[in-house]
């Protein structure tokens, strides 16, 4: 796992020297929709008792930047990788697959954390949501994270065009992270969209997260922190499972 | 010096390589070894086979049947050990536009476990002319310069085996003759180094043996000087404007008004010479010389010795 450190340093460093664009800007979309959304909706929406609806988005946004800044590093990274064809570089080296997903993953952790860490930041500014245990704030944001960056090295490894990715984070990712609770709770929803919303991996990811700051949250932490870890362990299996077989990267 | 009685530091054993469930072959059962501290060329027309193979040694594909050895070790089972032991410029100009030429090299060093490989970073960028270029963003060099860039890339981690396609493609004189002097010297320092190049004066004058791929196969295999001497040894150049007789210009390299023609022996010169004064072929600035290599290349590819 040597070089594993340095794959992985040098997709931190990617992202970091243009974090003008990879880290402040999902910052600053994150707060336009707490603005938008906590401002229209503060005084007609009430989802827990003792929780404004402001405090009550803060913990979504934040996850919701987590998880789309996870995937869109790894899946970036690869992509560009192959269509420039610098790959190349990666490929002739003696790195195993697992070195490979675990410097992949990993950077894309770093980055979900920085701008969950930043939307974090700016957001509790405006309505501070509290903090009841850390643990699962924790647990959930760095396994969100791998989940996603998991999913986008699988999404990097099979897009062949800039245009398929797209289609894969707008078609895929972008409906399932909006339909998981980021901007409401579940049980507000028709008894048919609930269920759906239960078959959405990305609705354990929030509610998990949620119940960090307020303690409370629609299904218990541990059904959460199941479907999140098994959805992570498939995934990760998958995406490992591809690099051995160097899917679409080796000829 | 080549050592041919160490094990092979390459080694090549009926390699094929298929596409399309076997409806086109890349290669074909491709045999052959290059012993260590040799400085092999690998020649072939476009579409021969030659970067699939290099490809297959390197990892970049695999291979349908066969097996790849790099000093000793298999480069499927044994990858890790294949790939430290490899040193590859690729053929297509890439580079990472994230980084400087030094955190490019760093960064190539650290994939192969190396760390802490400053100083003979810093002697990379002095033979290859990038001193004051190390700072620079990947982005902002020439061509020619990212081409440097490239087999410093390729030679960070000390491999013992440098493996050059098409180095010199679209590059100026003078990183050809940089970029010789120090392959040259690292393989006197017993680095073994298989080349691809479509300039054939450059194999000629570096490379101790030369294997032509044809189709995937393998059509000649031998020492470079063998080679050039086993084949027509004799060449015919002169200017014309008229049409050649058809059992002459079968055999002409024509290129504008300047005509080649290999001859075996004095016999062959003196009969073509007679056959063009026979049809009354006007001729001017007449040279017999020695055959080169790219005459002994065409001569292979032509099928004669196929």
């Amino acid at each position: 796992m040597n070089g594993a450190s340095t794959l992985f340093k040098k997709e931190v460093l990617r992202f970091w020297k243009v974090a003008f664009q990879t880290v402040c800007a999902p910052v600053l979309t994150a707060v336009m929709y707490l603005l938008v959304f906590g401002h229209t909706l503060e005084d007609h929406v009430k989802v827990y008792d003792s929780v404004g609806y402001t405090q009550f988005l803060i913990p979504g946004l934040v996850m919701m930047s987590v998880l789309q800044n996870a995937f869109a590093n790894s899946s970036s990274s690869l992509i560009q990788s192959k269509i420039t064809g610098n790959l190349v570089f990666l490929l002739l080296t003696p790195l195993s697959p697992l070195a490979w997903f675990v410097a992949y993953v990993g950077a894309a952790i770093v980055r979900g954390l920085a701008v969950g860490a930043g939307v974090l930041l700016v957001t509790a500014w405006f309505a501070p949501p509290g903090l009841d245990n850390i643990l699962w704030v924790l647990l959930f944001t760095v396994l969100g994270a791998g989940l996603m960056g998991t999913l986008g090295l699988i999404a990097g490894l099979w897009a062949e065009k800039f245009d398929q990715l797209a289609a894969f984070q707008n078609f895929i990712i972008m409906p399932m992270t909006f339909l998981s609770g980021v901007f409401y709770s579940v049980h507000s929803l028709p008894g048919v969209w609930q269920g759906v919303s239960h078959l959405n991996p990305f609705f354990y990811m929030i509610d998990g997260f949620r119940r960090g700051f307020f303690g409370v949250s629609d299904v218990s932490p541990w059904l959460s922190l199941g479907v999140v870890a098994s959805s992570f362990a498939v995934t990760a299996g998958l995406a490992l499972s591809l690099l051995k077989r160097g899917y679409k990267i080796r000829s | 010096m080549p050592n041919a009685a160490a094990p092979p530091a390459i080694s090549f054993e009926n390699v094929k390589k298929t596409y399309r469930g076997g409806q086109v072959k890349a290669l074909d059962g491709v045999s052959f070894d290059i012993h260590a501290g040799e400085f092999f060329g690998l020649l072939g027309p476009n579409g021969a086979g030659k970067t699939t193979l290099i490809s297959v040694l390197a990892g970049l594909a695999k291979a349908t049947e066969g097996r790849v050895r790099v000093m000793g070790h298999d480069v499927v089972d044994d990858y890790a050990a294949a790939r430290k032991a490899l040193g590859v410029v690729p053929q297509e100009l890439v580079f990472d536009p994230f980084f400087s030429v030094r955190e490019s090299l760093r960064i190539q060093s650290g994939y192969f476990g190396v760390h802490g490989n400053d100083a003979w970073i810093d002697e990379l960028l002095h033979n290859l002319g990038l001193t004051d270029k190390a700072n620079a963003n990947m982005r902002q060099l020439s061509g020619g310069m990212k081409r440097r860039v490239l087999v410093a890339q390729a030679l960070v981690h000390r491999p013992p085996v440098i493996v050059l396609d098409e180095p010199t493609a679209g590059v100026d004189v003078e990183l050809r003759q940089t970029l010789w002097q120090f392959i040259a010297r690292l393989n006197k320092e017993g680095h073994t180094v298989l080349l691809t190049t479509h300039y054939l004066e450059e194999a000629e004058a570096l490379c101790q043996r030369i294997g032509m791929l044809k189709a995937g196969r393998i059509v000649a295999l031998d020492r470079t000087s063998q080679l050039l001497a086993g084949t027509a040894s004799t060449m015919l150049r002169f200017k014309t404007d008229a049409v050649l007789p058809p059992d002459i210009a079968a055999r002409a390299r024509v290129t504008g008004r300047i005509v080649q023609v290999t001859a075996h022996d004095a016999n062959e010169v003196e009969s073509t010479l007679a056959a063009l004064r026979q049809v009354g072929c006007p001729i001017e600035d007449l040279e017999i010389g020695r055959a080169d290599l790219e005459d002994v290349f065409l001569e292979i590819m032509q099928g004669e010795h196929a």
